[in-house]
């Protein structure tokens, strides 16, 4: 069976592939979008945290023998605490100052941070096996689904549409929405607001490290792991527009696709073509696809 | 019924960054009065609201309510023992529509409005429930700006420039509002450009000139004084 001349084992082969990269993108760029509304930070740690988030898990495992399943709860947790750690320490002393301070104090963090595990683990990955629950697959008859990719796609999908139903639709996003308005007068409305910064801050950490274990199994763990991914999440997070919610999901299941069927149809854009995209948005709309501009 | 003050301000030293902007500000509010601070643009008034609300970079001096001393609290501590603030741009959220708007202080005490109070005091909220806060024209948005803090069981509500901008028909429910919240026991402070508004709520009024305040003028002495008035005010 062939489509477009492209058979079609090839064809879903390759959007679910970009299904799953997307998956990736959104839980990260949701982290960067949440961080930034509120902080006003460019997290440029981002990828080393989502990399934490993997090492987490297969520390669990090796030192203290917790799985799979067990490590997609506390690994967020864990890898949050530092996250807030490093907010109270570091990122509260810069809030009065430039976005460019944020942005180069989480880059500076992000080298150290990577530098330490890549001198520790080297650069060749280290396996962590599926869990055994998600072995095998499904033979959808157009594709062979394998069954971990399928619980990726839907972990994600999920972890993102209740990210949003809670800052769009309940009352602790409200805060969080009119804080990243005018964060003054929430406070004077008695919202302890650097508390609320911190927890925020913790949260699309959180949001990272889980990706990181979702990651861990399909990608192996590596110390660069996140370097190579962020740099593509910061090109859907500037397509979708800073600190829009719905647009960082939408933006990176989308770019994720777009990235798949690239490879299907002209293979040597598939690098490129998130770039190209970005660079098109930001000549249109510098404040991407739904951003609003401020 | 003796007058204790509910508010009393000392010696008040207020900066925005490297600028000066109060100099020893000194004045009471006692409980269940309305009291106005008057003066011309520039000479401290919203400054005062927003150093006893915390929301100034730096402040030094005394601010006791109740009985507790405000000037080294965060502004979320302070507005959990019973102080309110009503900016003067109103401070709708965008981001937010009016029932979450008029939802979001949350309530720091018992003896505040019920939601029926507020509709009871401003109906027109109650049929734009759903509309962005920002939708609202300026009236309703001043009427949910004042409605949301009127849940909280605040006791002194800080009001700045309730009437600026609307027109006289608002203004006038702004008024009967103020009178109302009086009757009820709430305490307020207001700042005012209009000094003919002023003297239809308020039991007294403190005037201000650069960072002080200068003189007092009770509501009922404000006839005799009118002279004195414009003069203060540049009218």
């Amino acid at each position: 069976m062939e489509i477009f001349g492209i058979p079609t084992q090839a064809l879903f082969g390759q959007l679910l592939i970009g299904l799953i990269n997307g998956s990736f993108y959104a839980l990260l760029s949701l982290g960067l979008a949440v961080i930034f509304g509120l902080l006003n930070i460019i997290n440029f740690t981002h990828g080393a945290q989502y990399m934490m988030g993997a090492f987490c898990a297969y520390f669990l495992l090796t030192k203290l023998g917790i799985g799979y399943w067990w490590a997609l709860a506390v690994t967020p947790l864990a890898v949050g605490i530092i996250g807030m750690v490093i907010e109270r320490l570091m990122l509260a002393r810069l809030y009065k100052l430039d976005h460019l301070y944020g942005l180069l104090l989480t880059f500076g963090l992000a080298l150290i941070i990577q530098g330490l595990f890549r001198n520790e683990y080297g650069t060749s990955g280290i396996p962590y096996a599926l869990p055994q629950e998600l072995a095998g697959g499904h033979n959808l008859g157009f594709m062979f689904l394998p069954n971990y990719r399928a619980w990726v796609i839907l972990a994600s999908i999920v972890v993102c549409l209740a990210t949003w139903f809670m800052i769009e639709k309940t009352r602790l996003g409200a805060y969080l929405r009119a804080a990243t308005e005018n964060p003054q007068l929430v406070q004077a409305f008695g919202i302890n607001v650097p508390r609320m910064i911190t927890l925020t801050y913790g949260f699309g950490v959180a949001l990272a490290a889980f990706a990181g274990v979702m990651a861990a199994p399909i990608y192996q763990v590596n110390p660069l792991m996140g370097a190579d991914l962020i740099i593509v999440v910061f090109a859907v997070v500037v397509i979708g527009g800073m600190g829009s919610i719905m647009g960082s999901i939408v933006t990176g299941f989308a770019l994720g696709l777009i990235e798949g069927l690239t490879k299907v149809f002209y293979p040597e854009a598939s690098n490129t073509v998130i770039f190209i995209i970005m660079a098109i948005v930001l000549m249109i709309k510098p404040a991407g696809l739904f951003g609003t501009q401020r | 019924m003796p007058e204790t003050a509910l508010l009393s301000v000392a010696d008040l030293n207020a900066w925005y960054g490297e600028s000066h902007i109060l100099h020893g500000a000194q004045f009471e509010v006692r409980r269940g009065e309305v009291v106005t601070l008057l003066g011309r643009n520039g000479v401290g008034k919203t400054t005062t609201l927003k150093a006893i609300m915390g929301m100034v970079a730096r402040r030094e001096g005394s601010i006791r309510f109740d009985g507790t001393q405000l000037v080294a609290l965060p502004s979320d501590r302070i507005a959990r023992l019973g102080v309110a603030f009503c900016p003067e741009e109103r401070g709708i959220f965008a981001s937010l529509d009016v029932r979450e708007n008029l939802l979001l202080p949350p309530v720091v005490r018992a003896g505040g409005l019920s939601l029926a109070q507020v509709f009871d005091l401003f109906p027109n909220l109650k049929e734009r429930l759903a509309s962005q806060g920002t939708k609202l024209s300026g009236g309703e948005q001043q009427m949910l700006a004042i409605g949301r803090i009127l849940r909280t069981g605040a006791r002194l509500l800080l009001l700045d420039e309730p009437t600026e901008g609307l027109a006289p028909v608002i203004v006038q429910q702004i008024g009967r509002t103020i009178s109302r919240l009086k009757a009820e026991g709430f305490t307020i402070l207001l700042v005012e450009q209009n000094f003919r508004f002023a003297s239809r709520v308020a039991d007294r009024h403190y005037v201000m000139e650069s960072g002080r305040v200068v003189d007092m003028i009770p509501n009922s002495e404000l006839e005799s004084n009118l002279e004195k008035v414009h003069e203060y005010l540049g009218v």
